[in-house]
């Protein structure tokens, strides 16, 4: 039997908002496959697009607070699985580790001692750590109907010099994740086109352009299907699916996976379990 | 030594200006072993060599000093000045008081002071300075030329045709390199072939050169003059002596679909076949790696089928040994890879490009062979899709080159030239066509150069886009292109039926290993350097070895032309004499004292120093001991600092010559 | 250290901000090439550090394509002298926020950011409802648009429907600590 896995949880402040159909798709997924989520106590938000724009300083403390407090409470691995969160927890942990003036600056600011790691995982990572050949073999249901195209967004692979994770230009990890479990994934030439990011309430013509250009070649691809690994692209493409249709003059109709919900409908749970049901585009004409 | 002659130059101001020279000779005058000190205005024009001459005469002189510029400059003028008033010309040592003095000090009187020092020093030194004799060796007057593409067949022909014999070594199974496989050369739009072929049958068949293809180099032993090389001849499987080149093997193999290298995988070749249609030699190859026999035992229906009986399954790599003077090292280039994989963990591929997935964006040279006469389309430009003619085809400069991100800093060089020579290609094959170019800047500096990326777009209707490209997909067998324009400050995107990648230039592989055995350096690039890149541009640091084309730094053919007759013509200097001369300021070792640990030996860089035995008449073994080889020390000093004994020492620089300078100073 | 203007120089202080030696762009345009909405932009990525470089920080400041740009990352990525654009980007942003510089085109986009900002400084993590009442009820403020404030309130339902409407926020125990680093974090602000 697999030893269960602990890891430290930074859900960050969309998982405990209007994505928290995120926050149950994961933590059913997971729990079937014996991981416990250590959520990272009293964390706070990682400062998102507005920090890293208007205050340098902020866009270093908030994340590193929560490095700080993980640190505190034992925690080796941190799994965010907001992908913003990620990268401004690793761009910080980096920022402080070749900076040790910085270091102590902000941990004086933060009433926090900063130090070395934890290690930030994004889901794709945590799935990786599992094993694919271990969720291979846990498959009940093989998605053998579902062509997603794997969207990667922005952050999961950039910067490459902070996130360190897979192919900047030509990523395969999250369709490796999705072909062990029996689905085909297409290879497209959107993956890791911005969808329009933080912009959907302040400029929403930009993520309508943005995300409907994405579902228009994930469409002309032969994806029946979209996979991400971030709560804010589900928005963008989930939510404003029937917007960006509307504004590019097209029609949509592609389901909006999160990448746990493959894996949880693989080992059988079932859509209301994990959540499925909450998103706006269910698929089928709707 | 008591009779010492000392020389203080002004330099004009240079010195004068801020070195008191009658006070240094006032004071020098003084030291014991000065026979004579004075100061004079230019010491290394005429008047100056005459008063070193006179005084020689005059005192009887046994040691000089000149105390002037850096040896650098004028170690030889002086040397030879003294040498023809009759005085051996390494009982003469320079004291640098320009450089390393008034060039460098402001305060006249601390300045003066460290003159005097300086000279002082040197003064010392001569004294224990003996008498030398430049080292003569043997020369062999035959010469290597490793790579046979245009600049190795031109210096090897240089050579030849000055009468030695040369040794011409190719790793591909023709000469020819990659000027064989282009279509036409800028800027006079030569069909390529057509001028080199010429060249190449002139190599082939010229009577003083010995010609080794599907070779390569393995060892480099000895030193200048004095060089074993040894080459491997890989196996062809085919007997050159009985091959007709009739070309039925290659008709009747069945493996037809193996991608051709020649071709740049543009298009297929068999398991046995010819390089190209003017390959010299003009016979066949058989590639081990596929053919059916060599792999399993099967097939074997060339064998059959050739009526000389020259294909040989049985054939072997042999081993052969050539005894050359001289080394010109002419490997050419090779284009930066693009995709993922490099030969390096500094250099990083495009993958915004997609180069290796999406089947029509292609490297440069690709192209050349698509468009080529003799090439795989035979010069239609069909893309390798789907044998379409594009009518629209992007062109992107600097692939690699000129790009810190990706590992290479520096300018191809050729690419604006070839590009522009593409564009003008294509139109003149497509009218119709659209060639549309992203360059980040024009380098076009050679003689009509300019005019010709002018005519590409002036006349030939080439457009220019001025930015480079961040990425290109795939939508229904378009390629997207989206670049930038910055003179109109605009994105820029090009729905285009093929792209054309203009790949940096590098070294071609194993270079490294190669220069490693012959000692030459070479630099982060992996291009091998040159002794001083303005004015000895085809020599190297490792005597003996030239360098001339593609492998010292990019560069079209008229260089690489140049640098190989340049090259050949250093050979022919080499070559001029039946003996050289060395400086005879190396190490030797005291074999008497020496204790046999051979921590020389393991240390010294250019393998000088070698194991020997003492033996009695009778053959007895009375002791080993280190023993320098003259030819090949260059006189580093290595040997000396590891040396436990003190055993190991310089002619001219002795242990006792340094310790008397340093006590001179105190 | 206070100027008579009251302002430090622009650009080394950009430079700073973003970690930065302008000079070694050369200008290859591969950033506005790959970036989503330079097409929108009235000065794109490579000619905003040109101006830059020449000197000229006000046209960067007042510019609406750094309020324009979605922080997707690929310049930065892509830029073949490791010039980290988007930081660059970011920079120019507070610069042009602590100044008062930022594009009246933009004003809808500049007022999201400082109260998102805001939202977090008084509870510590996001409280969607109180973000999107204080950006509408600024917005209108100014420009008295009412299909604006009234846009997207169907999808309230449709949020409720789907147990993603919070009514009350989530906030941190010790809110104290986040007023304090976000006083600390203020320019010139007590350490």
């Amino acid at each position: 039997m697999n030893p269960p896995m602990n890891l430290g949880y930074y859900p960050g402040c969309a998982l405990h908002g209007s994505s928290n159909d995120y926050e149950q798709s994961l933590r059913a997924c997971l729990g079937a496959l014996d991981v416990t989520l250590a959520e990272i106590d009293d964390w706070i938000c990682c400062g998102a697009t507005s920090a890293h724009s208007l205050n340098h300083k902020l866009a270093v403390a908030l994340p590193a607070r929560n490095l700080a407090l993980a640190h505190r409470q034992g925690l080796t691995e941190v799994f965010a699985p907001c992908p913003m969160c990620s990268m401004q927890l690793l761009r910080a942990g980096q920022a402080m580790q070749s900076d040790p003036r910085l270091r102590q600056e902000i941990s004086g600011m933060v009433e926090a001692e900063v130090h070395d790691g934890p290690c930030v995982l994004n889901l794709i990572q945590v799935f990786q750590r599992i094993g694919l050949d271990r969720l291979k073999g846990a498959v009940r249901t093989p998605l053998q109907d579902l062509k997603p195209a794997c969207y990667y967004g922005c952050l999961l692979v950039r910067p490459p010099t902070v996130v360190e994770f897979d192919d900047a230009e030509q990523p395969q990890s999250m369709e490796a994740v999705v072909a062990a479990l029996g689905a085909k994934p297409v290879e497209w030439s959107y993956k890791t086109e911005c969808c329009g990011a933080g912009m959907t309430m302040a400029k929403t013509e930009t993520v309508l352009e943005l995300s409907g250009r994405i579902l228009a070649n994930a469409v002309a691809h032969g994806a029946n299907c979209l996979v991400v690994a971030c709560p804010m692209c589900h928005v963008n493409l989930d939510m404003k699916q029937h917007d960006a249709g509307e504004f590019l003059h097209m029609k949509f109709d592609l389901p909006v996976y999160y990448l746990s919900d493959m894996v949880g409908m693989a080992l059988g749970l079932g859509a209301a379990e994990l959540g499925i049901d909450r998103h706006f585009v269910v698929g089928g004409g709707n | 030594m008591s009779r010492i002659g000392v020389f203080v130059c002004w330099c004009g101001e240079n010195i004068a200006r801020t070195v008191d020279v009658q006070k240094v000779v006032d004071a020098i005058a003084e030291l014991p072993g000065v026979r004579s000190a004075q100061h004079y205005k230019y010491m290394c024009a005429d008047p100056g060599q005459a008063m070193i001459r006179e005084k020689i005469a005059a005192e009887k002189l046994d040691g000089v000093v000149v105390a002037s510029c850096s040896p650098h400059m004028h170690l030889k003028t002086f040397r030879r000045a003294v040498a023809t008033a009759g005085l051996n010309p390494y009982l003469l040592e320079m004291a640098n008081i320009r450089e390393q003095c008034s060039w460098v000090h402001h305060d006249r009187d601390l300045a003066t002071a460290k003159a005097i020092g300086l000279i002082g020093m040197a003064v010392a030194k001569v004294r224990h300075d003996r008498k030398l004799e430049p080292i003569r060796v043997p020369v062999t007057r035959r010469a290597l030329v490793i790579g046979g593409g245009v600049a190795g067949i031109q210096a090897a022909l240089d050579i030849a045709d000055s009468g030695y014999e040369v040794v011409l070594v190719e790793r591909d199974p023709s000469i020819g390199g990659k000027m064989a496989g282009l279509s036409e050369t800028f800027p006079t739009l030569d069909c390529s072939q057509c001028i080199l072929t010429p060249r190449m049958v002139e190599a082939g068949q010229h009577p003083r050169i010995r010609l080794y293809t599907y070779s390569e180099v393995e060892g480099v032993e000895g030193f200048i003059g004095n060089f074993k090389v040894t080459i491997r001849q890989k196996a062809r499987y085919v007997d050159m002596t009985k091959c007709t080149g009739c070309g039925e093997c290659s008709k009747v193999c069945p493996l037809k679909r193996n991608p051709s290298e020649f071709d740049y995988g543009m298009g297929m070749r068999p398991a046995i076949y010819m390089p190209f249609p003017q390959a010299v030699p003009a016979r066949p190859v058989i590639d081990k790696k596929t053919c059916a026999k060599i792999i399993r035992n099967g097939c074997g229906l060339c064998e059959k089928k050739c009526a000389p009986g020259a294909i040989n399954f049985k054939d072997t790599d042999r081993m052969v040994e050539e005894q050359v003077g001289a080394i010109v090292v002419a490997t050419g280039y090779k284009l930066y890879s693009i995709g993922r994989e490099q030969n390096s963990d500094k250099v990083r591929g495009y993958g915004e490009y997609g180069y290796g997935k999406y089947k029509d964006v292609i490297d440069s040279l690709q192209f050349e062979r698509l468009v080529s006469a003799s090439g795989p389309t035979n010069g239609e430009l069909k893309r390798p899709s789907d044998g379409k003619i594009p009518q629209k085809v992007v062109f992107i400069s600097c692939v690699g080159s000129r790009d810190n991100a990706k590992g290479l800093q520096y300018c191809s060089k050729i690419c604006c030239m070839y590009t522009a020579k593409h564009t003008m290609l294509y139109k003149h094959k497509v009218h119709s066509g659209e060639a549309h170019v992203f360059y980040m800047d024009i380098r076009a500096g050679g003689k009509g150069y300019d005019e010709f990326v002018r005519r590409a777009i002036e006349q030939d209707g080439a457009k220019y886009y001025r930015g480079r490209v961040s990425k290109v997909t795939e939508e229904n067998g378009k390629l997207i292109v989206r670049g930038a324009d910055t003179l109109a400050g605009i994105p820029v995107i090009i729905e285009a039926d093929m792209v054309v990648l203009a790949a940096a230039m590098r070294p071609a592989d194993g270079v490294a290993e190669l220069a490693q055995m012959l000692n030459v350096g070479y630099d982060e690039n992996g291009f091998l350097m040159e002794s001083h890149p303005k004015l000895r541009p085809v020599e190297t640091n490792a005597a003996g070895v030239f360098v001339c084309g593609a492998c010292q730094a990019p560069k079209d053919i008229p260089e690489a032309v140049a640098q190989a007759s340049a090259a050949a013509s250093k050979v022919a200097v080499t070559f001029a004499a039946s003996e050289l001369t060395r400086e005879p300021e190396i190490a030797h070792i005291n074999e008497q004292t020496c204790a046999a640990c051979f921590a020389c030996v393991r240390t010294c860089p250019y393998h000088a120093v070698e194991k020997a035995e003492i033996r009695a008449r009778n053959g007895a073994l009375i002791k080993h001991t280190a023993r320098v080889n003259p030819g090949l020390c260059m006189g580093c000093g290595t040997c000396v600092a590891v040396c436990p004994s003190k055993s190991a020492d310089i002619e001219g620089f002795s242990e006792e010559e340094i310790y008397s300078m340093v006590e001179a100073l105190v | 250290m206070e100027t008579t203007s009251g302002r430090e120089p622009a650009i080394p202080e950009l430079e700073s901000l973003s970690q930065t030696r302008l000079a070694e762009c050369y200008q290859c345009g591969k950033c506005t090439a790959g970036c989503p909405t330079a097409g929108h932009m009235d000065i794109p990525p490579t000619r905003l550090i040109r101006l830059l470089q020449l000197g000229d920080s006000e046209s960067a400041l007042h510019a609406s394509s750094i309020w324009q740009c979605v922080s997707c990352q690929t310049c930065t990525t892509r830029c073949p002298k490791s010039v980290d654009c988007a930081a660059v980007m970011d920079a120019l942003r507070q610069l042009a926020s602590e100044r008062g510089t930022a594009s009246p085109a933009e004003r809808r986009t500049v007022v999201f950011q400082q109260a998102f900002l805001d939202n977090i400084r008084r509870h510590g993590r996001l409280n969607e409802i109180e973000l999107i009442a204080a950006f509408k009820g600024a917005v209108f403020l100014r420009d008295r648009s009412l299909p604006f404030l009234f846009r997207d309130a169907g999808l309230a339902p449709q949020l409720q429907k789907r147990r993603k409407l919070h009514l009350v926020g989530e906030s941190v125990k010790d809110r104290g600590v986040v007023a304090r680093i976000f006083a600390r974090a203020a320019k010139g602000g007590a350490q």
